[in-house]
């Protein structure tokens, strides 16, 4: 095998992790982190969409306000989160959260893990895509403290439409990326199975992310993957999450507003 | 990066031969053969059936703008490949082809220029480049356009044409939605104007930020508009897609965009709403906090 050849195995070896079956998802994660976790249902527009949860939680002697994509873990659990897709409702019931968050001041921790928004007839006569940039709008704006977490994967809008803040921080080996490999193999080869080469290419792992000054801290992961001990993974998550929002809640909120700007603004910045 | 200083330039004069479906001079809809002289009078719209071709940028900014009005910025902003990306070959390669072939260097083209008397920020995007795609650069020069707009109080008009995010950039070009989504929230917040066109095809990660987030959206006939492109949603859910799924009219139903404007009646549109938008403040010291000072009423002093 080409050394090429071995970095792509070992980036496929990465997707995998993050879309393991066993792997923990985001309610194992907010019920080991949090207490007296209070779900909020619907967007008061059109219905509840279960591929994005969410409502206030404790956290030590706090509130704050968890924003969540849901997979399922059975079957049917599954086609009820519609394999953790969103449609704009989803996204809508997140406005409504980060609008509540900031007028109740709870700082607002996010975790990503969805390969995408629902690609459906109805999410598309629904305005899925004027759900996400409004989204992206209300969360660059928000003056309350932001975090996000990558769980598992990062699908490409989908998981922007939530993953917008002051610190992106992700688990070990989840990954984040513009497309999943299956639809860039698609798009640029005309060849699924060149979804491996994709991988590679696209730059997607969380090392990757932290080497290109995208993501802020990787979140150590118990060996051989998350899956193996939910309680470990959780709790280096939750110190994790812990450590960055002590050190945004000491920042005045025009100054994190203004940070927040720049940290986006530089991301390709020629001058 | 250089960047050069701003400078007035000549731009060509709307004509057919530049596009790529004007080259075959068929109508794609109605299989009609055009006389270009024909088609270029009618502003790249077929003369037997109201088919909308598509414009290049250039040709966009010349057929709106007062003559000679249009002063281009950032035009040597060319993208990198930062992530040293390479498909069927390299995106650095890619880069160089796109330039040479369409004669810009990026897939948008922004500057200042007057349209019914009223100076604005122009920012045009073109599908010649790349498919339109949003990278690093693309998304750099969008968002310089809105700070633009912002610093001089200018109203903004977004011309969109866009397959999407720019893959060979991956992280990078999903990034530019958050920044250019982020500039255009303090563009709002400022109480700037913001029009959005929409044309053939506007999709993915550009519809999902900055092409909707205007204070009006306008959309020209029969344009694809959308996130997930209709062959994605078919292999995802078989399902069977209704007719005129995604065309600026089917979305104008389901009350995703304000008007489906034929080119012809763009200019007197875009002036109409000019008029109403950028009377009362935009061109005045229009403070950020006391709202209440907006709610009397000055005078139009420009347009
Ligand atoms: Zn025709």
């Amino acid at each position: 095998m080409t050394d090429n050849g071995s970095i792509a195995a070992a980036t496929w070896e990465q997707v995998e992790l993050a879309r393991h079956p066993d792997r923990p998802y985001a309610l194992d994660y907010i019920h080991a982190i949090f207490g007296n976790f209070f779900e909020l249902h619907g967007d008061r527009l059109f219905g509840d969409d279960h591929a994005i949860i969410g409502g206030p939680a404790g956290l030590d002697h706090r509130t704050v306000m968890v924003i969540a994509q849901q997979k399922g873990r059975t079957t049917a659990e599954r086609a009820m989160r519609n394999f953790g897709m969103a449609n704009p409702e989803g996204y809508r019931k997140a406005l409504r959260l980060i609008r509540q968050a900031e007028r109740f001041q709870f700082p607002i921790i996010a975790f990503v893990d969805t390969s995408g928004a629902f690609p459906g007839a109805g999410a598309e006569e629904r305005g899925i895509a004027w759900a996400i940039a409004e989204n992206l709008v209300a969360l660059a704006q928000a003056r309350v403290p932001i975090l996000t977490l990558v769980l598992g994967e990062g699908g490409s809008g989908g998981a922007l439409g939530i993953g917008v803040g002051d610190r992106l921080l992700m688990m070990e080996h989840s990954i984040y990326s513009v497309a999943m490999p299956e639809a860039c193999a698609s798009i640029l080869w005309r060849d699924i199975a060149r979804k491996v080469e994709a991988a590679q290419a696209l730059k997607l792992t969380a090392a990757d992310l932290k080497r290109m000054g995208l993501a802020d801290e990787i979140v150590p992961e118990p060996s051989g993957g998350a899956q193996n001990d939910y309680g470990m993974a959780a709790d280096a998550a939750g110190a994790a999450l812990r450590r960055h929002l002590a050190t945004l809640e000491a920042v005045a909120v025009d100054r994190l507003l203004e940070d927040r700007y720049q940290r986006y603004r530089r991301i390709g910045a020629t001058s | 990066m250089f960047r050069p200083k701003t400078r007035y330039v000549a731009l060509p004069s709307p004509r057919v031969g530049v596009g790529e479906e004007i080259d075959r001079l068929t109508c794609p809809k109605c299989d009609t053969s055009l006389e270009p002289a024909r088609l270029t009078a009618a502003l790249g719209v077929c003369y037997r059936c109201g088919y909308h071709f598509r414009l290049r940028a250039p040709e966009r900014i010349a057929m709106l703008v007062e003559p000679g009005s249009f002063r281009e910025e950032d035009q040597n902003i060319i993208a990198t490949d930062a992530l040293g990306f390479k498909d069927s070959q390299p995106y650095s390669k890619r880069i160089e082809q796109s330039r040479a072939s369409t004669g810009v260097n990026e897939a948008v083209t922004w500057g200042e220029a007057i349209l019914a008397g009223q100076p604005l920020v122009m920012v045009c995007l073109d599908f010649a480049f790349m498919g339109g795609s949003m990278g690093a650069a693309t998304g750099e020069k969008i968002t310089n356009g809105i700070e633009r707009a912002l610093h001089s109080r200018l109203p903004l008009l977004i011309i969109s044409a866009s397959g999407g995010a720019r893959m060979q950039e991956g992280m990078l070009s999903l990034m530019q939605m958050a920044k250019t989504a982020a500039a255009l929230g303090r563009l709002g917040a400022a109480g700037i104007p913001y029009i959005s066109l929409l044309t053939d095809p506007t999709m993915g990660g550009v519809t999902a930020s900055f092409a909707s987030l205007a204070d009006v959206i306008l959309a020209e006939p029969g344009a694809m508009i959308g996130f997930a492109g209709a062959r994605v949603i078919q292999q995802a859910t078989y399902e069977t897609l209704p007719e005129g799924f995604q065309t600026a009219e089917f979305l104008w139903q389901h009350g995703m965009i304000d008007l489906v404007v034929p080119r012809p009646e763009l200019p007197t549109v875009l002036r109409q709403l000019l008029e109403l938008y950028a009377t009362n403040g935009v061109a005045k010291d229009f403070d950020l906090q006391p709202r209440a000072k907006a709610s009397a009423p000055t005078p139009a002093v420009r347009g």
